[in-house]
């Protein structure tokens, strides 16, 4: 198996994992209501949680260092996430539609990996299912529903859409690695995940009466995979990093 | 409103035509079913404008420790109870002792067979 390929595509999903967490995260006491605080605060400690144990894997099955520095002591260009989830949150339109496109795409990630032939991702996608399978039915109630409400709900649910859908083709940015995860069993790769996502989250949307953008017309925001990020991406890390960063070797 | 200097919302008029309002946020009643084929026990409530996303809510506030097989919501207009000034109705059942199952003395049968089979 080729371990560059396996590592590349393990960062990848860890450093999504942990930038959308701490990104959603900043919802937690300001959410429209009470109850959708804790949804939301709950699915972004979940997301966080998936990174912990992707980083744990390149940690004990690569050697790479542990996950606390992988975590919170690396530069902005190693992270290896999408631009989609560095975004700031925004308005609620917004964060909800970045959450039902991402989550729709990581659950399709993780079903594929179902049957990945290096193991411990086998596995780590066979234990996390549940709980996205439960932030894509949140996802998937609040976008149906939004859409069916107030001219103005439809019409924020759409431009939410259309901002944050070149960025969500960024998730599927190719990859030099693809061919030795295909060759390898290992994953599906990006082209095939982007293809059944595109067809999931298109008859979601149009069944919600919105309009889904045309993929071809759309120029994907690529870069984040290779390390190129906007400029929202630096700030969040200085935020996130504030504590170890004073003291590495703290522990709460 | 938030009070979160980061958000910034539209500043748009408030009608009060029933949608802008967070009058549609009703409220249901939600209950908690441990094991498969247990009787669902009530929980709490939780505000929602659809059964989905009162169940959605009822996982995160509801289903977050220990063990859960489903959840009910059942709007809590749909559920329908006494008035209060009648609760002179329940007033003399807890003198009615010999109603409790405990009144009847199965217990010492049981034992008695348990005993005399050696279970």
């Amino acid at each position: 198996m080729n371990n560059e390929a396996i590592k590349d595509l393990l960062y990848r999903m860890a450093d999504d994992a942990l930038i959308i967490g701490h990104r959603n995260s900043e919802w937690t006491g300001i959410g429209p209501m009470l109850e959708e605080d804790l949804a939301f605060s709950s699915m972004s400690q979940d997301k966080i949680g998936h990174a912990q144990a992707l980083y744990n894997i390149l940690y004990t099955s690569f050697g790479e260092k542990n996950p606390d520095v992988l975590a919170f002591q690396r530069e902005e260009k190693d992270f290896r996430s999408c631009q989609l989830v560095e975004l700031p949150i925004g308005e609620y339109d917004f964060s909800l539609m970045r959450h039902f496109l991402f989550d729709h795409a990581e659950a399709i990630r993780y079903e594929l990996l179902q049957a990945s032939s290096f193991a411990p991702l086998a596995a780590l996608a066979k234990k996390v299912r549940g709980e996205i399978r439960y932030h894509v039915m949140h996802a998937d109630t609040f976008v149906k529903q939004l859409s069916a409400g107030t001219e103005e709900a439809k019409a924020r649910m759409q431009s939410a859409l259309n901002y944050a859908f070149p960025y969500a083709l960024g998730i599927f940015e190719p990859s030099d690695y693809d061919a030795a995860l295909i060759a390898d069993g290992v994953f599906a790769g990006e082209t095939k995940l982007q293809q059944l996502w595109l067809e999931k989250v298109t008859a979601i949307v149009t069944a919600a009466g919105l309009q889904m953008p045309a993929v071809d017309t759309t120029k994907a925001v690529y870069g984040g995979r290779k390390g190129y990020h906007s400029e929202h991406l630096k700030p969040l890390l200085a935020e996130m990093t504030e504590v170890t960063s004073i003291d590495p070797s703290a522990e709460w | 409103m938030s009070l979160d200097p980061r958000i910034n919302r539209l500043d748009l008029k408030r009608v009060n035509d029933g949608e802008q309002t967070a009058s549609h946020l009703v409220t249901w009643e939600v209950f908690h079913q441990e094991k498969r084929g247990k009787q669902p026990v009530h929980a709490g409530i939780v505000h929602a404008s659809t059964p989905e996303q009162a169940l959605m809510f009822a996982k995160e506030q509801f289903a977050r420790r220990g063990k859960t097989a489903n959840l009910w919501v059942v709007k809590t207009a749909d559920v329908y109870t006494f008035n209060s000034e009648d609760e002179a109705i329940f007033e003399t059942t807890p003198e009615k002792t010999f109603r409790d199952p405990a009144f009847y003395k199965v217990r010492e049968r049981i034992e008695a067979f348990q005993a005399k089979n050696k279970l």
